[in-house]
């Protein structure tokens, strides 16, 4: 009984304790990095869309004269007095026992005609500043969002003269204007994207026909080429008629414009055809601020970028990067899986074998730039090359597959993935008892039957398991894919109502080529950082809920085997 | 070698046809000698029961009645075993086929993790059976046959992992039998089971053998003495000694059959 109490195991216990403090603290430490990761970008992310206060604002600039300005306020920090003075402040304008020096960072929009559009402000140099309610937001087609007091709506009339709206009527007005607009616009869309891309793909098809005819005549050749002429001259007609329907709705949008006062003592027209819309922050409840902030995160969802990316949605990069992943996953797991099949079931374990194993895994660990290398030199220029060579000679010079496209790029990353696929694939198949094989064997199954209809079923967790981890590598991967076929601005997406519908050849957006893209090759470097939180917080939760799906159907899966792990 | 007593011999030939005939064989694991010159008629219809220690070699003779040693790297097999007169290990003999007339049920059950039905259906349908009503017929035979029908008769279509343990062996006993086999082998079927359990696999030993050859692997002496016709017991890779239950049982011949089953062996 005194063993109990010896003290040397009382010495033993207390070192496991810190052993295990050790551990959890570890553990802490990570979890509270993942935790403020997550919280930073959301909260960079999110404030982009929540509609913030416009200030009328009148400061003292650095030659000693009264400035005014209008814009959101978008960010407040401090310098030391040292700093202060040595990047050019007057430090006569400082209180003598003042050490640090806040300033704000204005966003005051109107980039074409105002610039710079965000300017630095030191607090002590403001004189004035309030948020008048009236001041409104104008976000635009093109420069970006425009701030100021609306003063008058001019409409065109029939005979030449102008109305002006200045009462009342002006608001109620100016959003029905801008919802009719912007139906118009989206009848234009549909109307370019549908009819006239249809009409303009069958054009090239008659184009290429008659090339080839061209270059190779047949014996009818000439019958064909009259046959294809007639119905190009059909097409160039309806073409006609639809180019007319176009014309008439790009002319509805004309005839109207707002007069905006962009400082107390500048006035500017704005067209009512390149607004989007109007919105007064200043004005707004609780209510309608949570409004806003929803279909701001909607319009980002849904809408294409404008502006070099620093404006707009982000539709046609989740839509890629999302494509992208399927056919990444449709191409990875079954070569994966076979791949792993062969190497557990089929391969006898010599030394051979062993090193080709070891070879894999660190197949998983080369630089995922090389890859892009290997995507372009083998799958564009050998593979696509050649497939332009047998089946697209027609287009040629023009690059069909022999240059970076979709498929390349989901093959590309195919290939940086299936070490994984193959890993956990074989680990699977690993843990699956003997004698279910053999009692499966002992019926009188081949090892084939025996491998789809016991082992398989069996296995798909682990593979599944494999594909999540491929899934999160894959869609957060930007380095290949620059090279096989991601590009700042698609002209359209993989998928469209035009025969074959899914288009591999075609280039694509991706969020995380986004991220970069708006993050370091903006030309409007202030503009783009909320947005490239908002993207990297998308780009995150798309991984998170592609994992997610993957994660449940696993779960089910495992439910039906569990009774054998 | 008493092995080769020709009394034994005659004993199982005289009433009965010969099911399996294993003749001279020997079997190697990585150059160790797991079975040597082995030589044993199996009666049809009949159950014969392999008895022995640990290790002596009584499961790896079961596995070669069906080939399941072939899944084993490195193990070489010499001499031959006769199924109804054809070589088992000709290198012209389908495997699978032979797989298919010599079931085997194991020590754990082993159901697959699919529904009750689909696990006594799955031989057949891997044979190419697909008309559900010639399907439906041979799962519930077999289930009867197994004694288990009437447990199971309203959860077909629930997971065979939701049985119990000795439920899940009788399902794996209608699994082999219902791709009708002629033999059926049997290693340790009740050594994961419970008394009650036991007695019933037992029961169906008893129901079964009129219509297959059983062998049966234990090393449970009553239980051998209950169930078996004729028992072989080996010790070391050899075959010591084998004949009818009850003489093996009242008169062992050889001292060392002898010690084991009064338990003074191993």
């Amino acid at each position: 009984m005194a063993d109990l109490l010896n003290k040397t195991n009382r010495n033993r216990l207390d070192r496991n304790e810190v052993w295990i403090w050790l551990n959890a603290g570890a553990l802490a430490l990570s979890l509270c990095a993942v935790v403020f990761i997550v919280l930073l970008i959301m909260r960079n992310g999110l404030i982009h869309f929540w509609p913030t206060p416009i200030y009328a604002v009148e400061y003292t600039n650095a030659a000693g004269q009264t400035e005014k300005l209008i814009g959101e306020r978008v960010d407040i920090n401090t310098l030391s007095r040292i700093q202060y003075i040595e990047s050019g402040g007057d430090a006569s304008r400082l209180t003598d026992d003042a050490q640090v020096v806040e300033r704000w960072l204005f966003n005051t929009g109107n980039r074409r005609t105002n610039p710079p559009d965000f300017r630095w402000v030191y607090a002590h140099d403001v004189t004035l500043i309030e948020t008048p309610a009236e001041l409104a937001k104008v976000e635009r087609i093109e420069w970006g969002p425009a701030f100021g007091r609306i003063i008058e709506l001019r409409f065109d009339n029939a005979d030449g003269s102008k109305r002006i709206v200045n009462d009342v009527e002006l608001n109620p007005l100016l959003q029905n204007t801008l919802a009719r607009l912007n139906s118009n616009r989206e009848a234009i869309a549909s109307l370019e994207h549908g009819t006239i891309n249809q009409i303009n793909a069958e054009l090239k098809t008659i184009r290429l026909q008659q090339r080839a005819l061209n270059l190779d005549p047949p014996a009818d050749a000439e019958a064909r080429l009259q046959q294809l002429a007639s119905q190009e001259a059909v097409l160039l007609q309806t073409y006609l008629e639809q180019e007319q329907i176009l014309s008439g709705l790009l002319k509805n949008l004309e005839g109207s414009a707002l007069l905006l006062e962009i400082q107390s003592n500048a006035a500017r027209l704005i067209e009512l055809a390149d607004t989007l819309y109007v919105t007064y922050p200043n004005n707004m409840g609780g209510l309608e601020k949570v409004g806003t902030f929803l279909a701001n995160i909607g319009r980002f969802l849904s809408d294409n970028p404008r502006e070099a990316n620093t404006e707009g949605g982000v539709f046609p990069a989740i839509f890629g990067t999302v494509l992208m992943v399927l056919l990444m996953s449709v191409v990875v797991t079954p070569i994966g899986v076979v791949t792993a099949i062969y190497l557990h079931e089929y391969a006898s374990q010599t030394t051979l074998v062993r090193m080709l194993r070891i070879a894999v895994s660190n197949l998983a660990g080369v630089p995922s730039i090389v890859y892009g290398v290997f995507g372009l030199g083998f799958f564009v220029y050998f593979l696509g090359g050649n497939i332009d060579q047998l089946f697209y000679a027609d287009a040629l010079p023009a690059p069909t597959f022999g240059t970076p496209g979709l498929f390349w790029a989901s093959l590309t990353l195919a290939l940086l993935t299936v070490p994984v696929v193959i890993v956990s694939t074989e680990e699977g198949l690993a843990r699956i008892p003997r004698s279910l094989r053999e009692g499966s064997l002992a019926l009188g199954a081949t090892r084939a039957e025996t491998l789809i209809q016991v082992v398989l079923p069996m296995a798909t967790p682990a593979v599944l398991t494999g594909v999540i981890l491929a899934v999160a590598r894959a869609a957060g991967e930007v380095a290949p894919l620059m090279l096989v076929g991601v590009v700042k601005l698609a002209p359209a997406l993989p998928i469209d109502g035009e025969f074959p519908f899914l288009h591999l050849d075609r280039k694509f957006m991706h969020l995380g080529f986004h991220i970069y893209d708006v993050g370091f090759q903006s030309p409007n470097v202030e503009a783009a950082r909320p947005l490239v939180y908002a993207t990297a917080l998308l780009l995150i939760s798309i991984i998170v809920g592609l994992n997610l799906a993957a994660i449940t159907l696993r779960h089910r899966l495992e439910k039906r085997y569990r009774s054998y792990e | 070698m008493t092995a080769n007593d020709p009394a034994a011999h005659s004993d199982t030939q005289s009433d009965t046809n010969i099911s399996l005939s294993v003749k001279n064989l020997s079997m190697q694991y990585d150059n160790s000698l797991a079975l040597k010159n082995i030589n044993v008629d199996i009666p049809a219809q009949k159950v014969t029961a392999f008895i022995g220690p640990s290790g002596c070699g009584k499961s790896t003779l079961l596995r070669c009645f069906n080939r399941m040693n072939d899944l084993i790297t490195g193990a070489m097999i010499e001499g031959s075993i006769e199924l109804e007169g054809e070589n088992i290990y000709d290198p012209r003999v389908d495997v699978a086929e032979l797989r298919r007339r010599v079931g085997m049920v194991f020590q754990r059950p082993n159901p697959f993790p699919k529904s009750v039905y689909e696990n006594v259906a799955y031989g057949l349908k891997i044979q190419g059976e697909k008309s559900t009503a010639v399907l439906d017929q041979s799962v519930e035979w077999a289930l009867r046959s197994a004694a288990l029908w009437e447990e199971v008769r309203d959860r077909l279509h629930e997971s065979a992992l939701s049985l119990s343990g000795g439920q899940q062996q009788r399902l794996v006993i209608a699994r082999a039998i219902a791709v009708k086999p002629s033999v059926l082998l049997l290693d340790e079927p009740a050594s994961a089971l419970d008394p009650i359990s036991t007695l019933k696999i037992e029961e169906l030993i008893h129901q079964l053998k009129d219509d297959y050859t059983i062998v049966i692997v234990t090393h449970n002496m009553q239980q051998a003495a209950r169930v078996s016709d004729f028992t072989a017991f080996l010790n070391l890779g050899e075959l010591v000694e084998y004949g009818d239950t009850d003489t093996i049982f009242r008169f062992p011949k050889e001292k060392s059959t002898e010690d084991y089953i009064t338990g003074r062996y191993g």
